[in-house]
């Protein structure tokens, strides 16, 4: 999201809302989580039709709709607030960044196909760590017989199971390298996880004698990566902070609304101070994202500090306004039967998602020269 | 990344800067960033560096130009106030004039009044302070005590007010005082009335804080005297005014705080590595939350700013509302965490023996910031205040 957003911008942030008001409503979401498929068919289908998520930055000359970063931003935002039961982070953030960055007739050709929403992607890079780091990728690539072909495991894919297409990270002889491995391949295994968050899909993948296509040049792998890294980290930061809102609105209209000792619990100072405490916490990460969002857009030089604020401080600001949700709401905050969790849940795996917070400190003080 | 607020205006931000670069020499160079609005270190050498401002025409910008001031707008009040700020240039002395006094004329003053003060408020003529807080009401204003009863043509003022901040060195007091003992509405019968300081029924007594400096004072009205026409938007209406001064939502007071943190952090991780403390990670994950406050304090203006200036008349501030109101909150409470950091990374000598300028700054940094949570709306009421008008919570 931008400093201050445009007319346009909060046009599309209506649109959002009022398409997920419609498609990921908390049913829905449930639904999905009990569901095989893993996302909501109908609503990806309709997100595509209906306002052009998938195509929202592709470039239009790879036949998307050319929109900026400060857009996804809202989409991210708006998407985390729902919850929406649907590969956004993955396919439009992830695969979408990675193929853009590369370029060329193999990234035109799957770019082409996410843009009409008919095809899922993500891309794998994690191994041991959740960082993103070149010494943990030993999946190993081998071309022999004129044929590319991975072996190794990618044990925490997003969307791995819904994605007709994966970009793998891989190691070959010259250094990291991305391929791409389509559903159903030979040799590929994948494995749906069972994750605390079941609002976010993972799939384990494993590799033997894969076959797979180069995409980009040999070795130039890991440069692109850090481009998608970046971009994740503050997608990822943009959708924390509508959790964040969303958790803290269902928490104000709680203690409004119930009553105990012959009063709203919102008017006992401890509950009032503790939301306002988190009002400050929520504009923080707002700020921290947009300003991490307009780095991106500007290409700025301290891109990668920006976005790396943004993830320590939107994941600890969800994750501590989920937790209070819980708190505030008493007993019914820890039911199955009540939404809060399911903010809980997601606040705690994004905050692991990308690397945790701890990791970006380090990064953040090996950035600005503290190491 | 530069998001220079300044951008869209350079030919006046070019204006500041050169002027700053021309003046802030010599004596003035010396005292960079020094003194806060409760710190009265260098104060002579601050007076003389605002009267360099005022002979510059720069106090008083948005000030209408029959009163002394420039008639400039909000956005070179930004610009100016962010690149002051960037200069380090010494903090100013007569901010209880120029922050509340005078904009309280301005909205509610008689045009004698605006005559008679704001001109010398401009010239450093004359200083100002604060008679709000009384020993029996701080976050609870309107229980003020102080008496003001009319005597033929003056007003007869006795009570007892506190933490004026730089009382010793005012020549005038604005005074909330109870007009109207028996009114049944406590907030109506208040009356904010001007009182020169310098009669025999006003007495002034600097009270030292825990640095020992004589920041603020308590100031003792006994047959205090004032004219008729010192009252100040109508006898009666004291509450009105005062509420209205103070939620003046100034974007500009936001940048001083955030650019001085940044710089204190900056000293702090120069002072940890000169110490070798870098190598310890738990005092470079602190230093890094340290810079990542001070980034979102630099964000958070910035969109509040941004907001501020927009083109749209009348939705100014509108979509940041809630970002302007949390913004002392955290940044109070920031200033505190860092001062804590700053006493245990310069360590023994900064606690046990203060060894040099380092050792001395962090310790002030961590004993004057405790005041941060309590002035200006302590904590506490900012909590009631975001909780009840931002996310309307029942009061």
């Amino acid at each position: 999201m931008a400093m201050i957003t445009t007319d346009e911008q909060e046009a599309l942030r209506d649109v959002m809302r009022s398409f997920l008001t419609r498609y990921s409503s908390e049913s829905d979401v449930r639904a999905v989580m009990d569901g095989a498929a893993g996302y909501d068919e109908t609503a990806w289908r309709m997100a595509a039709g209906q306002i052009g998520v998938q195509a929202l930055v592709i470039p239009e000359e790879m036949g998307g709709a050319g929109y900026g970063f400060d857009e996804l931003a809202i989409v991210m935002e708006e998407t985390g607030r729902s919850l929406f039961p649907a590969p956004v982070l993955s396919t439009t953030v992830l695969a979408t960044s990675a193929l853009v960055a590369t370029g060329g007739p193999l990234a035109h050709e799957y770019l082409a196909r996410i843009a009409t929403g008919e095809l899922i992607a993500t891309v794998a890079v994690s191994e041991v760590l959740l960082h993103w780091d070149p010494a943990d990728i030993t999946t190993k690539a081998d071309k022999s017989g004129g044929t590319w072909r991975l072996t190794g495991a990618k044990p925490y894919v997003l969307d791995g199971g819904q994605a007709g297409v994966i970009i793998v990270a891989a190691r070959t002889a010259i250094g990291v390298s991305l391929f791409t491995v389509e559903a159903g391949a030979e040799g590929m295994a994948v494995t749906a996880l069972e994750s605390m968050d079941q609002t976010r899909r993972l799939a384990r993948v494993t590799f033997d004698g894969t076959p797979a296509v180069l995409l980009g040049e040999d070795g130039s792998g890991w440069a692109i990566l850090c481009v998608v890294y970046d971009r994740a980290l503050v997608a990822l930061a943009c959708e924390q902070v509508g959790g964040a809102r969303a958790a803290l609105e269902m928490t104000v209209d709680y203690v409004n609304m119930r009553q105990q000792f012959g009063r709203p619990i919102g008017s006992f100072q401890a509950i009032k101070h503790r939301c306002a405490d988190l009002l400050v916490e929520v504009e923080s990460a707002r700020s921290a994202a947009a300003y991490a969002s307009t780095a991106v857009t500007a290409g700025a030089d301290d891109l990668s500090v920006a976005a790396s604020i943004a993830k320590v401080y939107c994941s600890q600001a969800f994750y501590h306004v989920a937790a209070e949700c819980i708190q505030m709401h008493g007993g019914i905050g820890f039911t199955w039967e009540h939404p809060a969790h399911l903010y809980f849940k997601r606040a705690k795996s994004s905050e692991a998602l990308f690397g945790w917070p701890a990791y970006h400190r380090e990064r953040i003080a090996a950035l600005i020269g503290l190491i | 990344m530069n998001l220079d607020i300044g951008r869209g205006y350079s030919e006046f931000q070019d204006e500041v800067r050169t002027w700053l670069s021309e003046h802030l020499v010599g004596e003035f160079r010396e005292h960079l960033g020094v003194g806060s609005p409760t710190d009265d270190t260098a104060w002579d050498v601050r007076v003389e560096w605002e009267r360099e401002l005022s002979e510059g025409n720069w106090l008083g910008l948005t000030w209408p130009v029959e009163y002394g001031g420039r008639g400039l707008g909000l956005a070179q009040e930004i610009v100016f106030e962010y690149e002051y700020a960037r200069a380090g240039a010494p903090a100013r002395v007569n901010t209880q004039a120029f922050e509340l006094l005078g904009p309280t004329l301005l909205a509610f003053g008689s045009e004698e009044q605006k005559h008679r003060f704001l001109p010398r408020i401009i010239a450093v003529d004359e200083m100002w302070g604060q008679g709000f807080s009384e020993p029996g009401a701080g976050s609870d204003l309107a229980s003020v005590r102080t008496r003001a009863v009319h005597d033929g043509a003056e007003w007869r003022i006795d009570g007892q007010k506190v933490w004026t901040t730089f009382g010793d060195r005012a020549d005038w007091l604005y005074v909330l005082c109870r007009t109207d003992p028996d009114h049944a509405l406590r907030h109506r019968g208040l009356t904010l009335l001007l009182v020169p300081v310098a009669q025999s029924g006003v007495e002034v007594r600097p009270i030292e804080n825990i640095t020992r400096s004589t920041e603020f004072s308590e100031c003792f009205f006994n047959d205090a005297r004032t004219g008729e026409d010192m009252v100040v938007g109508g006898v009666g209406n004291g509450w009105r005014v005062v509420m209205t001064t103070l939620g003046l939502e100034r974007g500009s007071a936001l940048m001083p705080l955030q650019l001085s943190a940044e710089r204190e952090v900056g000293e702090l991780i120069e002072a940890a590595r000169a110490r070798g403390a870098l190598s310890d990670p738990r005092i470079r994950q602190r230093l890094v939350d340290a810079m990542i406050g001070v980034h979102i304090m630099r964000s958070t203006n910035l969109r509040v700013v941004t907001d501020l200036l927009a083109p749209k008349a009348g939705l100014a501030g509108r979509a940041t509302v809630a970002a302007a109101t949390t913004s002392k909150l955290f940044a109070s409470t920031h200033h505190q965490m860092l001062g804590e950091l700053a006493v245990e990374v310069l360590g023994a000598p900064a606690v046990f023996d203060v060894d040099g300028d380092a050792g001395d700054r962090a310790r002030k940094l961590f004993l004057l910031s405790r005041a941060e949570t309590i002035y200006g709306g302590t904590s506490e009421i900012q909590r009631n205040i975001i909780a009840e008008r931002v996310l309307g919570l029942p009061r």
